[in-house]
């Protein structure tokens, strides 16, 4: 057997098979090991296969060597290979953060199951990105959905228990939806397998099924997304789980629903339905609007600095959900950026505040919620955290030289390309949003004196600064060198798109 | 549930019974209704009823709280190790024909493997719920 030729079911099962050891080995440091060896295996392929798919095209591989349509297909191209690069690449870095973090909010005899649960959510993610096959991408949906709600709930704040049953509910009624999708799909064409169902639908596009299908599914997975007003359990899931989970979730979940949604629109439906007959653009448009200046807007006035960058999530998924709205390769492209750059930029920012809840909190007890007025003068005592916070937002403003200067330039060009002006003034005005809550962070934790009485405050440790720092190394490394998030983008936006060249 | 003498005699008798019914389920799964899912569900119905009437500590002696969470992972290992053992055999991920030389036997083979994973963590699954719903306000 050669490696080469398994690396799309190694991709999955490595870190699928890492959680059920971690569980029977039981002991908290032999199941690290065993879910991070996975995580960098896992990232290790992901790179292999990006190579491969950049040098020789789209990668088929059949799960028990029953050929598609009838068997499992895992199909990787260009789009999903990116993905795959994320997510992979986010597990790696953060899962050796989670195990310094977690030993203060997490009690120790739990230890194992958050890395096993950790290894499921990673191996569900990858297998939704990886697969072609329409009923996988449910069942792979709900085996990272579920680990997340424990993961959520595993937060030492008694809200991280409402928390992830706001979201159980929530992602349950998302899952359904899918699901019903799917089942209408199936109907319609007999076919699982993703691209044997999009050449099914040649034809029968505008059936009444088929329209109930595309309407399940972008309610669905705009639930799992978070698009602008189905977002209400984003805020709360954010601010109580515990910081590598708000982190890994930040930088992975909603990116891989989105995919999802890219993969349902572009590759089963066809551009020509979801953008030509029915009013979707104009839909996605006005909830993109809805979401950067609403989400952004609340996000200035929140008191928790965890739930201020939970807010400036849904707000940035707003700007890749317009990406979505323009039907272009330029709008594609932007979209699949983003949400690269943004993964990056909001991953290593919540790994940051992970590090200020450790370094404010008195040795020993609970670590507190980062709300502004604990905040007061951190720069002094923590200046490399506070330092990566303020990178990491000027990311989020899309300041020029960081990777959220490439996504809202693509975007820009996106609307620019169809004439609409005013789109490009929306863009700036909702980035000057950005400034604003970004500024508050700025100002109290650099020009306000810090409290009276002595608290004891110290820079976090350094097992948890060094992958936040490689996260806003890369934000800045993707700002300057685009040659891989771009240059991949716009061949998956031209794939996708049927233009390629 | 301890002193209902009826409730105790007819236990004992119809327990075996149902954990036979669960390996019939489990192994006719080929030819008729069931597989690895209902008999996992069986087995796990048959010591919860043995807990209802026994009570809640002497079901944990015989299915320790050891045993069912190395059962709950236990199970997906052997389903993904029959996918590796496909794998390492020259096939693809999950491929039974290479299981054997002659494929009609591999898929068989293949296909016991993965029943029996798939029983032993639905088996598992089950007792750990009822393990921790029973055990509820008791510890606490």
């Amino acid at each position: 057997m050669s490696i080469a030729a398994h690396l799309p079911a190694l991709q999955v099962v490595l870190p699928l098979i890492s959680a059920p050891l971690a569980v029977l080995l039981r002991r908290r440091d032999l199941a690290f090991w065993m879910v991070t060896a996975a995580a960098w295996a896992a990232f290790a392929t992901a790179i292999q296969l990006w190579l491969q798919v950049g040098a020789s095209g789209t990668i088929s591989y059949h799960i028990g060597s029953w050929p598609p349509p009838w068997g499992i297909e895992y199909r990787v191209d260009r789009l999903s290979s990116f993905v795959l690069l994320l997510v992979s690449g986010m597990a790696a870095v953060m899962l050796p953060y989670a195990r310094t973090s977690i030993e203060r909010e997490i009690p120790e005899e739990s230890h194992y199951l958050f890395y096993a649960m950790f290894g499921l959510c990673l191996a569900g993610l990858l297998g939704i990105t990886i697969t072609g096959d329409a009923f996988n991408i449910f069942v792979f949906l709900e085996i990272s959905s579920l680990a997340t709600y424990v993961l959520i709930a595993l937060g030492r704040d008694r809200r991280a228990l409402t928390a992830a049953y706001q979201y159980l509910i929530m992602g349950s009624i998302g899952a359904t939806f899918i699901v019903i999708g799917i089942g209408f799909l199936y109907l319609t064409t007999g076919t699982l397998n993703l691209a044997d169902m999009a050449g099914r639908l040649r034809g029968v596009e505008s059936s009444r099924p088929v329209l109930a299908a595309l309407a399940f599914l972008t309610v669905g997975i705009s639930l799992k997304l978070a698009l602008f007003p189905l977002h209400q359990w984003l805020p709360n899931a954010y601010t109580y789980a515990p910081s590598p989970v708000t982190a890994f979730l930040a930088a992975t979940a909603t990116k891989v629903s989105v995919y999802v949604l890219i993969r349902f629109y572009f590759s089963v439906f066809g551009e020509s339905l979801v953008y030509e007959h029915l009013p979707l653009p104009q839909i996605m448009l006005g909830l993109s609007l809805l979401a950067m200046f609403g989400a952004s807007f609340i996000a200035i006035f929140q008191d928790n600095l965890k739930r201020l960058f939970a807010y400036s999530s849904v707000g940035q998924i707003g700007y890749i959900s317009l990406g979505l709205s323009f039907d272009s390769v330029h709008g594609l492209t932007a979209s699949i950026v983003h949400l690269f750059n943004h993964g990056i930029a909001k991953g290593a920012i919540f790994l940051l505040i992970g590090g200020i809840a450790v370094g404010i909190a008195t040795p020993g007890a609970v670590a507190p919620a980062p709300t502004f007025d604990r905040l007061a003068g951190l720069a002094k005592r923590m200046p490399l955290t506070c330092f990566g916070i303020v990178l990491g937002g000027l990311s989020l403003i899309g300041v020029p030289g960081t990777a959220g200067f490439i996504s809202k330039w693509y975007l820009i060009l996106a609307a620019l390309e169809q004439g609409q002006f005013w789109l490009v003034g929306a863009i700036l005005l909702s980035s000057l949003l950005a400034v604003a809550y970004v500024w508050r962070f700025v100002e109290v934790a650099y020009f306000r004196a810090p409290p009276a009485g002595h608290v004891a405050r110290k820079e976090a440790p350094l097992a948890m600064l060094i992958p936040a720092w490689l996260l806003i190394a890369a934000t800045i490394w993707f700002g300057l060198d685009t040659s891989v998030t771009v240059d991949t983008a716009l061949d998956a936006a031209r794939q996708l798109m049927g233009k390629a060249q | 549930m301890k002193h209902d003498l009826v409730l105790r005699v007819i236990g004992k008798l119809l327990i075996p019974y149902i954990l036979l019914f669960a390996l019939y389920v489990q192994f006719h799964g080929d030819f008729g209704p069931g597989g690895g899912f209902q008999a996992g569900v069986i087995f796990a119905a048959g010591i919860v009823f043995y807990a209802l009437i026994f009570g809640l500590e002497n079901a944990r002696q015989v299915m320790p709280d050891r045993l069912v969470e190395t059962m709950l992972s236990s199970g997906v290992l052997i389903y993904a190790g029959v996918g590796l053992a496909g794998l390492f055999l020259g096939g693809n991920y999950l491929d039974y024909f290479v299981l054997d030389p002659n494929p009609v036997h591999g898929q068989h083979r293949g296909i016991f493997w993965v029943e029996a994973g798939v029983a032993i963590t639905v088996c598992g699954v089950m007792l750990k719920i009822f393990y921790m719903f029973a055990s509820r306000g008791r510890s606490e």
